[in-house]
């Protein structure tokens, strides 16, 4: 297994027709994912055509998921209609929405995240790479790809990554890859101040899954959410976990690119959350270039072998 | 987005929050008409920067703090004179302070108690929160950390809005008499109103006081939107006041590129808000100091080093400059040759590392060993750190 999605999965695109949803959708099907549909309102009965392939275009997601049985959808809709995009995935009872959009007004995020509760879709980002299930083919090909991640640094193993940046989710994917330890799944879960799934929720599949035997969490500066996942860690998870927050440099009170990205008080710096990482048992990257050894550090402590 | 206190105040009563009657002026000139509209009486001198701690301040030419109390409005006028045009130094300016191009006066009000009131986003839940204290006037942080207890948050469920029951709870709790309870529930529900339609990332008015005729007012008001609703209210964009901003910061918006300025040596230039932020992280650890934060967004297009390369040469303290690309879906050949020619460009003579990794990396690192440029290769972020921190020592 991996969580969230598998290379069985299928995916829909909201936003197949944009020049960026387009071209995340080819490097998708270059990377094997099953992209079985594309929705673009009023383009419904056109073909998004690549590699050989005719992926058949839809004017509701309802539609393309009735048609393809598709269950998951990257979204790549611009800022002001992403909100929207998210809930009609939702309406159409899908289980997974991964939103690569950054952008959306925190309120819109408001309330589709309140609109959402009880509802049965998973929802990750928004302002995010993406999750990437690797493939067991050259390069991870044949792997689940969702979003804009670069596919081929990937390998498939055992370790499971959870981060709110992209490049930095790469870089510890990369070191990974460099050392021949595998990855599970991959998860990028944002780096909005409100996103639907949380480090914790991560970290938590990951713990269950059979598949995944240890943990790389990435955090940064902002919000309480990795300080959460690092309590519930120390209560509750069964694997070794490896840490990184970025930002210990970063002057309070400016936000540093990512809308969520801004130190409030004394308790969202990198150094108070590096601080409950130890803690808690975390093996903390001293360095980003640090990571995967960090967790490999962890893994040797606990008699687990990640390769 | 911030604005000034004169603005929010503006904004404030649009949206039925009281606040003491008051008038903005920029130039001496405009002096005497905005008092004109105040009574006379005491007044209040109010220097308008987007920082806070401005009445524990010091101007750049001595002249002690940026809020001042004056008996009549002759003296406010006097007082105005000594604060437009100089340069404020608060706890939040830094060192080089903030020119007051704007005084702002208002009525003296008489005050019966300060509270403190905020209405801000919950990370945690997802919810807009109201935090509201009976101790206003202070650092807010310091009273969560020393009195905890003191500290009233409402919870909105997004869905509702703002429940009459919640603003009651609110007011009882901070211990009102029945004529304040009803100005300062009337009040509370306004504010949330602008918070949610304005799209506000934070609202605080510290303190919001009580008068000896029981009136509810806002006597300071700090209000920040989020950028990324801006788009739908260009009421609020009109208030943007760029004399606020670094032109360094202004100038990479422009292309795309997301800087903020820092006090070290060392620049970086990097792909993604992340790996921006742990480089500057990694040049510390190995030592040295980070200049700025700059994220060229995925692409690092070669218009965008370009124009990168010459935000960082505008900061007379950068002494070398740290370029950490990760080349996920870009060729990283291609990042290479756009980095060769933006120095050539530029004419850039400072000390340069560049650490490129992922996408057809090997071509990438040849382009640069081939361009005859005095630059230096970086296997890792570590191994690049530690070159450029040596360099610059």
């Amino acid at each position: 297994m991996a969580i969230l999605v598998t290379p069985q999965s299928r995916i829909l695109v909201q936003g197949i027709t944009g020049d960026f949803g387009g071209r995340h959708a080819r490097l998708s099907i270059d990377y094997g994912t099953l992209v079985v549909a594309g929705v673009t309102p009023g383009k419904g009965g056109q073909f998004f055509e690549h590699a050989g392939q005719k992926v058949p275009i839809f004017n509701s997601v309802a539609d393309a998921a009735r048609e393809t049985g598709a269950t998951v959808s990257a979204i790549f809709v611009p800022p002001p209609f992403a909100g929207d995009a998210i809930l009609e995935g939702v309406a159409a009872g899908l289980d997974l929405a991964v939103a690569i959009t950054e952008g959306i007004p925190v309120k819109d995020m408001i309330r589709v995240k309140r609109a959402m509760q009880g509802s049965r879709t998973r929802l990750v980002g928004p302002n995010c790479p993406g999750v990437v299930t690797p493939g067991t083919g050259a390069n991870s090909h044949g792997g689940c790809r969702i979003g804009i991640a670069p596919g081929y640094i990937h390998k498939k193993g055992r370790v499971g990554v959870v981060s709110r940046s992209g490049t930095l989710t790469y870089e510890a994917v990369f070191q990974l890859t460099s050392k021949g330890i595998g990855q599970s799944t991959c998860v990028g879960i944002g780096g909005d101040p409100v996103n639907g799934t949380s480090h914790l929720d991560v970290v938590r599949l990951f713990n269950e899954d059979p598949e995944t035997v240890g943990i790389i969490m990435i955090g940064e500066i902002g919000g309480s959410a990795e300080v959460e996942a690092a309590r519930w860690i120390k209560e509750n998870c069964r694997k070794p976990v490896a840490g990184f927050i970025a930002g210990a440099t970063a002057p309070a009170g400016r936000r540093m690119g990512h809308a969520g990205a801004v130190i409030g008080g004394a308790e969202d710096t990198a150094a108070a959350k590096i601080a409950v990482f130890q803690e808690c048992g975390i093996e903390v990257a001293t360095t980003p270039s640090d990571m995967a050894d960090a967790l490999i550090r962890a893994a040797q402590r606990s008699g687990v072998t990640l390769s | 987005m911030n604005i000034h206190e004169y603005q929010a105040k503006s904004l404030f009563q649009t949206f039925g929050v009281p606040v003491p009657q008051g008038a903005p002026a920029r130039s001496v000139a405009e002096f005497d008409t905005a008092l004109a509209t105040l009574p006379e009486g005491p007044t209040m001198v109010k220097s308008q920067i987007h920082a806070g701690g401005r009445g524990k301040g010091t101007f750049t030419d001595g002249y002690k703090g940026g809020v001042k109390f004056c008996k009549t409005k002759a003296d406010a006028r006097e007082i105005a004179g000594k604060m437009l045009g100089n340069t404020l130094v608060t706890a939040q300016t830094g060192p080089a302070g903030r020119k007051v191009q704007t005084v702002y006066f208002t009525v003296a009000s008489d005050i019966k108690k300060e509270y403190y009131l905020a209405i801000l986003l919950d990370r945690a839940s997802s919810r807009p929160v109201i935090v509201a204290s009976t101790e206003g006037g202070v650092e807010i942080e310091k009273v969560a950390h020393e009195t905890p207890d003191r500290i009233h948050k409402v919870q909105v469920d997004p869905a509702y809005g703002l429940a009459d029951f919640q603003v009651r709870e609110l007011v009882f709790k901070l211990g009102f008499n029945p004529a304040e309870s009803k100005n300062a529930a009337r009040l509370i529900r306004s504010l949330y109103q602008m918070f949610w339609e304005s799209d506000a990332s934070m609202i605080e008015v510290n303190p919001l006081i009580t008068t000896p005729d029981d009136r509810v007012l806002a006597l300071d008001a700090k209000v920040s939107f989020d950028d990324n609703a801006l788009y739908r209210h260009p009421e609020i964009v009109a208030l943007r006041d760029l004399n606020e901003e670094d032109s360094k910061e202004i100038e990479a918006s422009k292309f795309g590129l997301s800087y903020i300025a820092l006090d070290g040596n060392i620049a970086c230039l990097v792909n993604g808000a992340g790996l921006a932020m742990s480089t500057m992280d990694i040049i510390k650890h190995f030592g040295g100091n980070p200049a700025n934060f700059l994220d060229v967004g995925g692409g690092a297009s070669k218009d965008q080093v370009v124009a990168a390369f010459k935000i960082i040469l505008g900061d007379p303290n950068v002494k070398g400059i740290f370029v950490n690309i990760f080349g996920g879906i870009m060729d990283c050949n291609v990042i290479a040759s756009g980095i060769v020619e933006a120095v050539r460009e530029v004419g850039m003579t400072l000390p340069l590392v560049v650490r490129l990794e992922g996408n057809n990396v090997a071509a990438g690192k040849a382009t640069l060993a081939q361009s005859g440029l005095a630059l230096v290769s970086g296997d890792t972020m570590a191994d690049a750190a530690q070159k450029i921190v040596k360099l610059v020592a």
